[in-house]
């Protein structure tokens, strides 16, 4: 035993060791998430909290349950895969609460150009003008329905089409 | 080759925001600063000067043992401050704890965590005790003042200093210092694994990495413990023992020469081979890195340490000359292997990973990740060297070790 | 109702779990990119930095363009202005070919960037979203250095890191991507793999389609139809 009398200060110090580790688990008990490893070596809860973030983009099926008649209209025409908020940017506070939030009409101006200035990096079938050329300043919707573009088809400039019955 | 460039030049240039060519939009901005340019290099200086010790205490070069303890201390000082630049990058630095809370085993990083806290409690600090312990003993019996009482928990309550407690300590610190080696090697090959072992990025992707990473950090090791040996004696005004530097200025030739012939093969290699990622970093290397890798970090930072050390080895020199030379060589590589981690990390971010366009690092001068912090982080160790070779001395117990050594 | 509607009014009323009609085990998330209909308007760019309020200078998703001249598919000319976010210039005809290729995060199985968080504060879910979990992230950004596809960044203001998350308060509800409600080609298309009855599906299964850098094998789930070689 006296080899071990004169070790004494080693066993102090792998003491040292010990009792950090030991503290290190007793906070590591408290610190680690409760959901932590739940799916794997991450913080289950973290899913849902993710899931729940709020939604901004209503959805075009939302749209249609109150403005059917617009969706009557559009699905006959070339935009009927172009989605209402493609357009009309986000409004599920709209659809949460139709008269808290009026959407505000598009500008033409800008909105039509972005999809339909001719480009020679746009595929070749796509409908595409050169601005100036086509209308030289006068506001798209003067010809064009937005909800169904084809000239055939459009009566007078679109104003009550957007109203929900 | 040069048409091909001439015309990708020709192409590409389109600078707006430092930027040429084409870079993904997320890419543009740099995410790792000369901050971790620097943990590199720490720990680095640490692992190299690690190993010099060892050279002593494991492979019983005599004529080292004089900076035996500096060496233990100077690894140390630098240990300490490595977390530091790390701390300072990270979004959350509060949230470094769940590095070892819950580490991320596939993640070189957290597991570095681990490699990091092993080698500073159970080797360096362990090492460091037993070696010092009976001079940490007699001057808790004989300090007067405050710093008595740092001393006192620093014998843990033990005053045993007995020749047999003392042979002890003899026998387990060489076991640590042998498992300490590798342990040293795994400390900085686990640094360059960080790099090495990420795909996305061809610059730094390769298994020759971890290799580079310890060679050339035993060579800054080195040559920073040999400097600061030289630094130290002169300040002290005593005579610095010229078989000591001669001899740490052979090892570092030597190794110096494998660090040199391991990135040589992984230019080559390229070179060579010439994937996809070949043309883009070949440009890179010969513009945007010209100055930081073929003139500061190859020539100056090798090539002419190399030669410098190499006519020390061949031809004898006067102990006057040799010690400038020592001096000169020493400080070109800490340079060089500042400027290889500085290639490797802001050289790693400058090229797009789509290999057709350039950012630019924009270094600021006061901010969080800045060079004045860089440069305070790169001081600071020496600061914390200072104090522990007050608490410390290196240069009383030599000869009681001589005299336990018995068997 | 649609089933969006009964997840949102679940969302309302404050419940943090996912809609009830969600379970993780029965999908398995991708995408769809339909190069040749890509048009670059940029909608898809705008649309999620509106739902998901990406900070200005940093992009979940960007579009480019690629501009290949004779032949030379190593060395393309290609431009992301503002991440295409308010569509390119308009290009000139000329003896190269043009087309848009937007990108966004691959949603890997085998993601790269999940394998080097050092504290699992990014992971893939049991239904094949890789996602942030931005109370655990320490910012470090190694899974930014570590994606291929440069998708990631540091949000600047929370210090954390973010990317695109496919939406998944959205799809979790029964609602498609921000991206692919607001594209008005359908260039954009969300997958579920385990879903036969999923027409996308049936499309990987009868058009030939790449995933970007197939040679990293990050198990990638955002499958590219009509991708020229000389994408990067």
């Amino acid at each position: 035993m006296s080899a071990f009398k004169d070790a004494g200060h080693l066993f102090r110090f792998a003491g040292l060791f010990v009792l950090a580790f030991i503290i290190f688990l007793v906070v590591r008990g408290y610190v680690v998430p409760r959901s932590f490893g739940q799916y794997g070596h991450y913080r289950g809860a973290a899913i849902g909290e993710i899931a729940a973030r709020p939604v901004k983009f209503a959805g075009h099926e939302t749209c249609e349950t109150c403005h059917s008649d617009v969706l009557d209209v559009k699905s006959k025409g070339k935009h009927a895969h172009v989605n209402c908020e493609a357009c009309h940017g986000p409004l599920a506070k709209h659809a949460d609460d139709p008269s808290s939030v009026t959407p505000v009409k598009p500008d033409t101006a800008v909105l039509c150009a972005r999809c339909h200035t001719a480009s020679a990096a746009k595929p070749k079938g796509f409908p595409q003008v050169d601005p100036v050329d086509h209308s030289n300043g006068v506001p798209c919707e003067t010809c064009h329905q937005p909800h169904s573009p084809a000239i055939e088809a459009a009566a007078a400039p679109a104003a009550s089409a957007g109203g929900a019955k | 080759m040069m048409c091909d460039l001439a015309m990708f030049l020709g192409e590409q240039v389109k600078v707006m925001n430092g930027v040429e060519g084409f870079m993904y939009p997320n890419e543009i901005g740099l995410q790792w600063s000369v901050l971790i340019v620097l943990y590199p290099f720490i720990t680095g200086l640490v692992a190299g000067a690690f190993i010099l010790a060892s050279l002593e205490r494991v492979f019983r070069v005599e004529a080292v043992k004089p900076t035996y303890r500096l060496a233990l201390l100077t690894a140390l000082s630098f240990l300490i401050v490595a977390p530091l630049p790390l701390q300072l990058h990270l979004g959350h630095p509060e949230r470094s704890p769940e590095m070892y809370f819950t580490p991320h085993s596939t993640s070189a990083m957290a597991m570095f965590g681990y490699v990091y806290l092993w080698y500073l409690m159970a080797v360096l600090v362990f090492e460091i005790w037993l070696d010092y312990r009976r001079d940490i003993v007699l001057l808790s019996q004989s300090t007067k003042g405050p710093v008595q009482w740092i001393y006192k928990v620093m014998t843990l309550g033990s005053d045993n200093i007995s020749p047999r407690s003392l042979h002890i300590d003899e026998k387990v610190g060489w076991i640590v210092t042998l498992i300490g080696i590798p342990s040293a090697f795994l400390l900085h090959g686990y640094v360059g694994f960080i790099f090495g072992s990420i795909k996305a990025n061809p610059w730094w992707s390769s298994p020759l990495m971890p290799v580079v990473f310890i060679f050339s950090a035993m060579v800054s090791g080195i040559a920073g413990v040999m400097l600061i040996y030289m630094a130290m004696t002169k300040l002290r005004g005593q005579k610095i023992d010229i078989r000591c530097v001669d001899t740490i200025a052979m090892y570092l030739f030597y190794i110096f020469i494998i660090d040199f012939s391991l990135e040589m093969l992984d230019l080559i290699h390229r070179i060579y081979e010439a994937d996809e990622s070949f043309r883009s970093l070949n440009f890179m290397v010969h513009t945007k890195l010209y100055v930081p890798h073929i003139v500061i970090q190859i020539l100056l930072g090798t090539l002419t340490p190399l030669i410098l050390l190499f006519i020390t080895q061949l031809v004898k020199l006067p102990e006057q000359v040799r010690k400038r030379m020592y001096v000169t060589a020493g400080s070109l590589a800490l340079v060089g292997i500042f400027a290889m981690r500085w290639n490797v990390v802001i050289g790693g971010q400058l090229f797009s990973k789509s290999f057709l366009g350039y950012t630019t690092y924009k270094m600021a001068l006061v901010t969080k990740e800045g060079s004045l912090v860089a440069a305070g982080l790169t001081v600071l160790p020496l600061f914390i060297l200072w104090a522990l070779v007050k608490l410390l001395p290196p240069w009383t117990a030599e000869h009681v070790r001589q005299a336990t050594t018995g068997d | 109702m649609p089933a969006a509607a009964v997840a949102w009014k679940a969302v309302l009323a404050g419940t943090p779990e996912q809609a009830p009609n969600y379970k993780l085990s029965d999908h398995w998330w991708g995408m769809l990119i339909d190069v040749p209909k890509c048009i670059g308007c940029g909608n898809c760019v705008r649309a999620c930095q509106a739902e998901n309020d990406v900070p200005d200078g940093y992009f979940r998703t960007w579009v480019e363009r690629y501009h290949v001249e004779d032949e030379n598919m190593t060395n393309p000319e290609v431009i992301s202005p503002d991440g295409g976010k308010e569509g390119f210039p308009v290009a000139k005809e000329d003896a190269g070919k043009y087309f848009f290729v937007p990108k966004m995060c691959n949603h890997c199985t085998d993601s790269p960037c999940t394998q080097v968080c050092p504290v699992g504060a990014t992971f893939v879910t049991p239904d094949g979203v890789v996602l942030i979990d931005q109370k655990y992230c320490l910012g470090c950004a190694y899974c930014v250095q570590a994606c291929p596809y440069g998708c990631r960044y540091i949000h600047p203001e929370k210090k954390v890191a973010d990317k695109c998350t496919l939406c998944y308060h959205r799809i979790t509800k029964g609602l498609t991507t921000a991206c692919c409600e607001n594209c008005p080609t359908g260039a954009r298309q969300l997958v579920d793999l385990k879903n036969p009855k999923d027409p996308i599906h049936e499309f990987l299964k009868t058009h030939p389609v790449q995933v970007l850098k197939p040679q990293m094998a990050t198990g990638a789930k955002a499958y590219y139809n009509g991708l020229d070689g000389s994408v990067r």
